[in-house]
């Protein structure tokens, strides 16, 4: 017996996932900021060209990041190395596991390359994670193929905002699934637009199939406790570490902060003089065109 | 039987899901008091870096060797198989076991999560096939004269006993097998 391992597997995909649980996964741009991550207690780090705060900065189509970056990156650290490919872009996310990335990140942060379809992540050895605002488009990505998802928010903001209102949404959607009667569960499905049998499961178990972490605005210790409180598994942390003044003591404040999530003494005391925190940006200045949550369907 | 999970970061949950399943009394444990008490402790599957960094920060490790040396029984899963070795392979300069098992540990010995796999195991006192779930799993190199190896996989190490003391690389708590968990409560806690 034994000696025909199988890899690829949906229970080794959302496994990795699994063992990310309470914790922080840190965007970083280069391996120095990869290692930073790593000392400070990151379970993983996210590799992309730029933050989100940069890309919104800078405008124009973000892409993948160069192969050379990512595989520095890689050799840096001993943790599991993320990186994100656009939506839709499945030659991206082709090399992105060719390069040996342990996840990868189909992402609205950057410019979507397909308006109609995402990337058939059935196809892939690598695991995906990708971004939602509600239960139908977690579903929905899920179905094809995504072993993790993460609520949205809206990314290189610094504001908590929208990373609340979808994971309250998220919440208030699985539970009332869960309260439905088994024959309401087509009609659901429809209104969700997300598959029937994957509805009927949510109805069943009463949460998501998959892990579902909290993204897109966290910047302090005590956001990343609220989304914990409210109920994610653990958090993605992107521009709030790298663009705040002092990114070693953030990280690893936001770090503790994540596993002592209900324990307020632990959280006040890693809060204290953590310097200037990233500069945040109210929702409403942000054109409707440019708010990436908006991305991905 | 009062049992705890260390639950800093990781696959605490299903550990915990599992051993009330079992019927025993369950802690999470974030806090190094919480020991106190406990008959054993489960170190869960998670990053062994984040673990091993929160476990320093917050005084787990003469704790937790204390109480096993008082008699407390320790199960590590993955990361946890790591951190209770006396020997980390290519451990971060930083990263230091708690030398509980006498054993040298490689961490991500596969290769990537790519590698990451699924094979059936057969364990010793438990009926095969029982379903080996490994991701980015550590591999036990060698251990000591006092240890059972319980079982391999290829010819390398993924499960040893040395009295109170449970190593698995591969991770349990993710099928819903419960008898490695059961074999932990009655045949582990206790030994000596």
């Amino acid at each position: 017996m034994s000696d025909n391992p199988i890899t690829g597997t949906l229970r080794v995909k959302t496994g990795l996932a699994e063992m990310l649980k309470g914790g922080v996964i840190m965007d970083v741009v280069n391996a120095e900021q990869a290692k930073i991550a790593e000392d400070a207690g990151a379970v993983a780090v996210m590799s992309l060209e730029r933050v989100p705060a940069d890309i919104r900065a800078a405008g124009g189509v973000a892409r993948m990041a160069d192969p050379s970056r990512v595989e520095e990156i890689v050799k840096a650290v001993s943790v599991p190395v993320m990186a994100k490919c656009r939506i839709g872009h499945f030659v991206e996310a082709q090399i992105l596991q060719s390069l040996g990335v342990d996840y990868i990140d189909e992402s609205e942060v950057l410019t979507p390359a397909d308006e109609e379809y995402h990337v058939d992540k059935w196809g892939f050895t690598v695991p995906f994670v990708c971004g939602a605002r509600n239960l139908g488009e977690a579903l929905r990505r899920i179905g094809e193929g995504a072993a993790m998802i993460r609520t949205k928010g809206e990314p290189g903001t610094g504001n908590v905002v929208e990373a609340v209102r979808h994971m309250r949404t998220m919440l208030d959607e699985i539970g009332w699934v869960a309260g439905l009667r088994e024959e309401q569960l087509f009609g659901a499905a429809k209104d969700l637009q997300a598959p029937y049998e994957l509805v009927k499961w949510v109805h069943e178990n009463k949460t998501l199939p998959v892990v579902n972490f909290s993204a897109g605005g966290i910047a302090t210790p005590a956001d990343a406790a609220l989304m914990m409180q409210l109920g994610c598994d653990g958090v993605f942390v992107g521009s709030g570490i790298f663009k705040s003044g002092n990114p070693s003591t953030r990280a690893k404040a936001i770090v503790e902060a994540t596993t002592h999530f209900n324990d307020p003494d632990i959280i006040a005391r890693v809060s204290r003089d953590l310097g200037e925190a990233m500069v945040g940006i109210n929702i409403s200045d942000i054109p409707d065109a440019e708010r990436m949550q908006e991305r991905g369907w | 039987m009062r049992v705890g999970v260390l639950a800093l970061q990781g696959a605490f949950r299903e550990h915990i899901l599992d051993l009330e399943a079992q019927g025993a009394s369950v802690v999470a444990v974030r806090l190094p008091g919480q020991l106190d008490g406990l008959n054993g402790l489960v170190i869960p599957g998670g990053e062994s870096t984040a673990i091993a960094k929160l476990m320093v920060s917050y005084g787990f490790y003469e704790a937790i060797r204390g109480r096993h040396a008082e008699g407390m029984a320790v199960w590590g899963t993955c990361a946890g198989a790591i951190l209770m070795a006396t020997d980390i392979a290519d451990a971060r300069p930083d990263q230091e076991p708690l030398g509980l098992m006498e054993a040298v540990v490689r961490r991500n010995a596969y290769g990537r999560q790519v590698d990451s796999f699924e094979a059936d195991l057969d364990i010793a006192h438990i009926d095969a096939p029982f379903p080996g779930v490994f991701i980015r799993a550590p591999l036990i190199e060698r251990v000591g004269e006092k240890a059972e190896i319980l079982a391999c996989h290829n010819g390398r190490i993924v499960a040893v006993r040395q009295g109170d003391l449970l190593a698995t690389t591969f991770h349990p708590e993710l099928t819903g097998d419960p008898r490695i968990h059961r074999y932990f409560l009655d045949h582990v806690i206790g030994a000596r």
